[in-house]
């Protein structure tokens, strides 16, 4: 009975894994076969993907968005990593409240956001830098709920309170306390966050265009209306990009230590 | 190894502390001796741990000082106190082997590397974990791990250790053998220690004096000798160890329960109707002899093994008694035995009414 369960259970799952693996890989198989599709009855060819270096807007796109990447991906761990520990350990009334206005973002649409953050960037640009990078700030709000998510799973499978008293009476100030013993402690939690917001901001498109900054997607699809081929090789190779970059911090971030009998 | 160093006197003067309404220490008054182990017991919500928390300085008090060494420490924050401290909760760093534990906090105190290696491996010896100085807390057991907390609290060299229920997670087994070795630990290494727990074996066992909390503040406080068979009050006398609660009356500093006179701990009490709190070893069983109706006689409802001695509960008609006495002297007495009782004339403590009111 037991292994007749058990037989289902793995059929079911390889079932699951192949309609799941064929929902993912067969768009991007599309867009692969479409970006080295030759011209008329020519054979395959790479030239769309060697003529990626060849547009200066879309390397410059490229470069922004990674850049953009990892200063949201930073800033966002370097503000809520702290506040969140001192909530838990502090104000814990106020958890409710911090988790509420974090899970605000994804209630309102992205374009109504954008209608928001217009006067806030007209100013920022008369008055202290044009540069695209300030977008990590819309970023970082953006990617708050997910990055929030993944930090609230990882405090709340450590001891929290009684790691950071331990750390305390052996002397530690507040910053060792949190980059000696909390961080080591979520790193899972940590590159599960700063990877949902690289991802978040790679594939973001309505807050760049609408603020007028250049970023990847806006520059694919600009780049998409001269040339489909190319756009969809830089597609193509901003998913991989993700997905290798996801399997790197899987990896990265699997436990390091065997766990063995207890005595 | 010898790892003694002088320990330091430690005062709790007036410590009072709040909680939304709830007065959780009303006015405590601590005076530790240099190199001591005093243990706050009581049951929960007593105190006890806001105590230890405040001398640790990961709470405020609302009112008094906190003096480690002569100085006032009440403001000082808790990682500028050099207080060693283990939790009840298992709080070993996950990630660190049993040695980085150790080394951590010497690290922050700056010691050299090499010191700082040899004082690790030293107090890893000193708990018996020479063995497992490459272990993770998540390969250790309970007892292992909060003897790895114990290496790393003293590794600092703190003006006093604090422990919080440090046994109350383990299994019975070894939190008595790990109860023994803080003991030996604290007496090798000297440092005057404050220990809460709301367990009175292990309290009685390992202080040189135990301070019983309630309600904010110290009942008694005492060697453990004096705290069982002396009990200030009738809390204490009920706390600590079981207690028989008889109905008696009181005349001329004796009281009179069931036609015995005991001795009153206070003989100048005022006259009148009172419950003579009477410990279970100072009742006498037999079960030959006259046992034409008294008030001493009753039949035994049941007898409980502990190992040496045995307790047996015997049914006098209107309230039952609890006896203890060797177990080679309860074998026989199964459920139903006609039996006699006997009280020892200890002196004893009353209770004017039902739980409250102190005649000590």
């Amino acid at each position: 009975m037991i292994r007749g369960r058990r037989a289902k259970l793995q059929v079911f799952r390889v079932v699951a894994f192949i309609l799941f693996g064929a929902f993912f890989v067969v768009p991007i198989y599309s867009m692969f076969e479409f970006s080295t599709r030759g011209i008329g009855n020519a054979p395959r060819t790479l030239d769309n993907w060697k003529a990626i270096g060849t547009y200066p807007d879309m390397v410059a796109g490229i470069v922004n968005s990674l850049e953009l990447a990892a200063i949201t991906s930073i800033a966002i761990l370097v503000v809520l990593v702290p506040t969140m520990v001192w909530v838990r350990l502090r104000l814990p009334r106020l958890r409710r409240v911090i988790e509420l206005i974090s899970l605000l973002p994804l209630t309102i649409p992205a374009i109504v956001l954008v209608v928001g953050f217009w006067p806030m960037y007209q100013w920022l640009g008369n008055n202290v830098s044009d540069s695209i990078l300030t977008l990590s700030f819309a970023y970082a709000i953006l990617v708050l709920p997910y990055s929030y998510r993944a930090l609230d799973a990882g405090l709340a499978a450590i001891d929290v309170k009684t790691l950071s008293e331990a750390a305390r009476s052996l002397g530690a100030n507040w910053p060792t306390v949190i980059w000696r013993v909390i961080v080591p402690n979520i790193s899972s939690a940590l590159l599960n966050a700063a990877l949902l917001s690289v991802a978040l901001v790679l594939g973001e498109y309505t807050i760049a265009n609408n603020l007028l900054y250049p970023n990847l997607q806006v520059s694919l699809v600009s780049l998409g209306r001269t040339n489909a081929g190319v756009s969809i090789a830089v597609a193509v190779a901003s998913l991989l990009f993700a997905f290798v970059l996801l399997i790197a911090i899987s990896f990265v971030g699997r436990p390091r230590r065997m766990r063995s009998e207890v005595a | 190894m010898s790892t003694a160093r002088p320990g330091i006197e430690v005062r709790l003067e007036n410590l009072s502390r709040r909680y939304a309404g709830v007065t959780a220490l009303d006015g405590l008054n601590l005076t530790m001796a240099p190199g001591e182990l005093v243990a706050l017991l009581g049951p929960s919500g007593c105190g006890k741990t806001t105590a230890l928390r405040l001398v640790a300085g990961l709470e405020d008090a609302d009112g008094g000082r906190v003096v480690i060494g002569g100085q006032d420490v009440t403001n000082v924050p808790a990682n500028k106190r050099e207080i060693g401290m283990v939790f009840q909760a298992y709080s070993l760093f996950p990630h660190m082997t049993a040695m980085q534990n150790v080394e951590f906090g010497m690290q922050l105190h700056d010691v050299d590397a090499a010191e700082r290696r040899k004082r690790a491996v030293d107090m890893l010896e000193l708990v018996g974990l020479s063995a497992h100085v490459n272990k993770y807390a998540n390969q250790m057991s309970g007892g292992q791990q909060q003897r790895v907390a114990l290496a790393r609290a003293l590794a600092i060299e703190p003006k006093v250790l604090l422990l919080d229920e440090p046994l109350s997670a383990l299994d019975a087994r070894v939190r008595a053998r790990l109860r023994d070795e803080i003991r030996r630990v604290q007496l090798e290494v000297g440092t005057t220690t404050l220990f809460v727990t709301h367990d009175q074996e292990e309290a009685l066992a390992i202080a040189d004096r135990v301070g019983v909390m309630n309600a904010g503040h110290i009942e008694q406080l005492g060697p453990p000798t004096v705290i069982y068979s002396r009990p200030a009050t009738p809390f204490v006398a009920e706390f600590v160890g079981l207690t028989n609660r008889l109905a008696g009356v009181v005349k001329g500093g004796e009281v009179e329960v069931r036609g015995t006179r005991l001795p009153l701990v206070k003989p100048d009490s005022n006259d009148g109707p009172a419950i003579a709190l009477v410990r279970p070893e100072a009742v006498s069983v037999a079960a030959d002899g006259d046992m034409s109706p008294g008030p001493l006689i009753g039949s035994v409802i049941s007898t409980v093994f502990l190992g040496a001695t045995s307790r047996v509960t015997v049914d006098l008609g209107d309230i039952t008694v609890l006896a203890q006495l060797p177990t080679s002297d309860a074998t026989s007495l199964t459920a139903g035995t006609r039996v006699r009782l006997a009280m020892r004339r200890d002196p004893v403590l009353i209770a004017r009414d039902e739980k409250t009111s102190t005649e000590a």
